[in-house]
């Protein structure tokens, strides 16, 4: 029990993807203007993270490990990564079209997400078993998700703020993001 | 446009990093050594030149509505080439990069490129325009990692054992810097601080020019 919540927060804070593994950055300064767009893009990166991580995990180590083409996971992951995002669009769209609704531009985009590549490789080439695989991809998610809903939320403010010109924009962002990073790095201390 | 305009835009004009703001991930994750930013860029250039070069090859034979898979494969191949060739020849460089490696496969720059360039011109253009963009990344993350690692450590590794060491030029401990900046905090700040430059500068030459 205290390994896996170990697991969470070493998972949500101290590894966090974007702020201390640098995964995702893309969608972390493109999509967080507005609260309400980083909530949909948080949402569904948990749930891609989360679900691609795990078949990438199976996948790993039932056919390639076995047959020992080990170098195929590049390959093999972003295609695996392509069909399961076309997969959970076509589902929440015939299951939950609520979802489907406030996630749907958001999907599409996420294939080229490095977090959703970059944790299935994490969680293969380390060696984690599949209840870890679980608790680190779903806990990864949700502190993307959280990190970019409270940077959206700097920045919306941050849009009234008097900042010198030339900063405007992605460079007071970047330097946002480096006093969140400075933050979360404290939280090391904690396991 | 001759090939030499073709060459040198993307090292300013339409800069991967400054302008488009594509493939930040590695330039922050991986720009703590001066080292790494180089290799970073040699992997970048060989996919970037390999992949462009090839599907500038094979424009006309891959069918538009399936070319993004097709991009996708090409850029796979090529970077796991890459990395087993890292892993071969230069593996601390290789452990020190990890699991950024096959991530080149997602990097914007790379899928962005053939898909507005090598898919509509022919090689000699596009293995050009490969060239051109490959240096202009590197020379970025060259200048992040430059800076992170000096301010950071006083010291610029710039390849293996060769690395020039600032505290021994001057004779003594220089007590200024701080591994604040080699870490992730570190690379958020000097990228922003670079950006609201290159911001500052534009603006400059905008004003001067309508003068």
């Amino acid at each position: 029990m205290t390994n896996i919540v170990t697991w969470i927060v070493s998972a949500t804070l101290i590894q966090n993807v974007i702020l201390s593994r640098f995964l995702g950055t893309c969608p972390f300064l493109g999509v967080s203007s507005k609260r309400e767009s980083a909530t949909g893009m948080g949402l569904a990166v948990t749930l891609v993270v989360g679900i691609s991580s795990m078949v990438a995990w199976v996948l790993d180590r039932y056919i390639l490990v076995p047959f020992d083409i080990k170098y195929m996971r590049t390959i093999v992951f972003i295609f695996v990564i392509a069909g399961l995002v076309q997969i959970i669009e076509m589902f929440l769209k015939k299951v939950i079209p609520s979802l489907y609704k406030s996630l749907g531009i958001y999907l599409p985009l996420i294939t080229t997400n490095c977090a959703v590549l970059g944790m299935a490789t994490v969680v293969t080439t380390q060696n984690f078993d599949f209840l870890k695989t679980v608790i680190y991809a779903f806990a990864s998610g949700f502190g993307f998700f959280m990190v970019i809903y409270i940077f959206s939320a700097l920045r919306e403010k941050m849009e009234t703020s008097p900042i010198p010109t030339p900063f405007k924009g992605i460079p007071v962002a970047l330097v946002t993001a480096g006093l969140m990073a400075m933050i979360i790095a404290r939280f090391a201390g904690i396991v | 446009m001759n090939q030499k305009q073709n060459f040198l835009k993307g090292l300013f004009k339409e800069n991967p990093i400054l302008v488009s703001m594509l493939g930040l991930c590695p330039a922050l994750a991986i720009t703590d050594k001066f080292e790494n930013a180089l290799g970073m860029g040699l992997a970048v250039l060989f996919v970037l030149v390999m992949s462009n070069f090839l599907i500038s090859l094979l424009r006309k034979i891959i069918p538009n509505e399936i070319r993004i898979p097709v991009f996708i494969l090409v850029v796979a191949t090529f970077v796991t080439i890459v990395d087993m060739v890292m892993a071969a020849f230069l593996q601390e460089l290789h452990q020190t990069l990890g699991i950024f490696i096959p991530l080149i496969v997602v990097n914007c720059i790379i899928l962005g490129r053939a898909e507005a360039f090598a898919s509509k011109n022919d090689v000699v253009s596009s293995v050009i325009d490969g060239v051109g963009m490959a240096i202009g990344y590197t020379m970025i993350i060259g200048v992040i990692a430059f800076a992170r690692e000096l301010l950071g450590t006083g010291v610029i590794t710039v390849w293996g054992d060769l690395s020039i060491d600032f505290n021994k030029i001057v004779g003594h401990d220089i007590p200024y810097f701080t591994s604040f900046f080699t870490s992730p905090a570190g690379a958020y700040i000097v990228l922003g601080v670079l950006f609201g430059i290159v911001a500052a500068v534009k603006s400059k030459k905008k004003v001067s020019e309508a003068k």
